[in-house]
């Protein structure tokens, strides 16, 4: 049988699934990693004011600022996805409106990213010198 | 019809359709149990870590306001303290168990695998240590004058 067009030179064309479960993956990965920064850098808190507010001035950096947004995208992420599998591991039946469920997982993501992105944007362009 | 990728390595055979048989789960033993722990731990953390980004980093000029003063107010509260802490044994479990299923799935040999996996887990428990002792033994009296 002839190859159609479509199988020739174009992405893999799964279900929708793969990429939450990949996005899934990633923003875990994200969330673990800077966990353990986090943690050593909140334990300094114990050697006293001066050591600890040398270190927390890395955050008030608007680089780290914007990576502190993709963080806070990363668990958000992670926390509504988790919730979708949870809906689908624990009701099966929901399985059949997958798409839908999933449709709706990323619009509750991408909506609650909106006054997040404009409250937190704004101390960015601030400490930028945008604003 | 396509399914949604599996969530962790084991796949189990037959039907992989979708409908009333839901998701492939690990059907016993300690898959199960890890399985069962990723989904009540990530119940809590939506509230604990979600609701942490929220106050620490979002609101109120969010880790504009946070220096050694922040902390040693915020800590004076048991509340808080007991919230840190359950944050930090949740997220490191529930962390380091899913680099254990990634590992799983991309580290075929089993002796980098097992390497690779505990390594992770002495990072995960040295921290675990760190944390827990700097919650419990804080005490911002050693600095007078800086809450």
């Amino acid at each position: 049988m002839a190859k159609r067009k479509s199988d020739v030179g174009t992405l893999y064309k799964g279900s929708p699934g793969q990429w939450s479960w990949l996005l899934h993956r990633i923003t875990g990965v994200a969330v673990i990693l800077f966990l353990f920064a986090h943690v050593v850098d909140t334990a300094v808190v114990g050697w006293g004011p001066e050591a600890y507010n040398r270190v927390v001035s890395v955050y008030h950096n608007w680089v780290v600022k914007l990576l502190e947004l993709g963080l806070v995208a990363a668990v958000l992420y992670h926390a509504i996805n988790g919730v979708k599998i949870m809906v689908f591991d624990f009701w099966p039946a929901t399985t059949r409106h997958m798409k839908g469920i999933a449709l709706a997982s990323t619009i509750i993501f991408v909506l609650s990213m909106i006054p997040i992105t404009w409250i937190m944007g704004q101390g960015i362009l601030e400490d930028a010198g945008v604003l | 019809m396509a399914v949604e990728a599996p969530e962790r390595s084991t796949p189990a055979p037959g039907d992989r359709s979708p409908g009333i048989r839901g998701r492939e789960r690990p059907v016993g033993g300690f898959e199960l149990w890890s399985w069962l722990f990723m989904r009540i731990s990530g119940l809590v953390l939506l509230v604990l870590a979600v609701g942490h980004v929220l106050i620490m980093h979002v609101w109120d000029d969010g880790v504009d306001r946070v220096d050694f003063g922040f902390v040693a107010a915020r800590w004076q509260s048991p509340f808080w303290r007991t919230w840190d802490w359950a944050l930090l044994v949740l997220a490191l479990i529930h962390g380091i168990n899913g680099l254990r299923i990634i590992v799983q799935d991309y580290v075929r040999w089993p002796g980098v695998r097992f390497a690779i996996d505990m390594a992770f887990f002495v990072i995960g428990f040295g921290l675990f240590v760190l944390g827990t002792v700097v919650v419990f033994t804080f005490d911002p009296s050693q600095w007078p004058g800086t809450v």
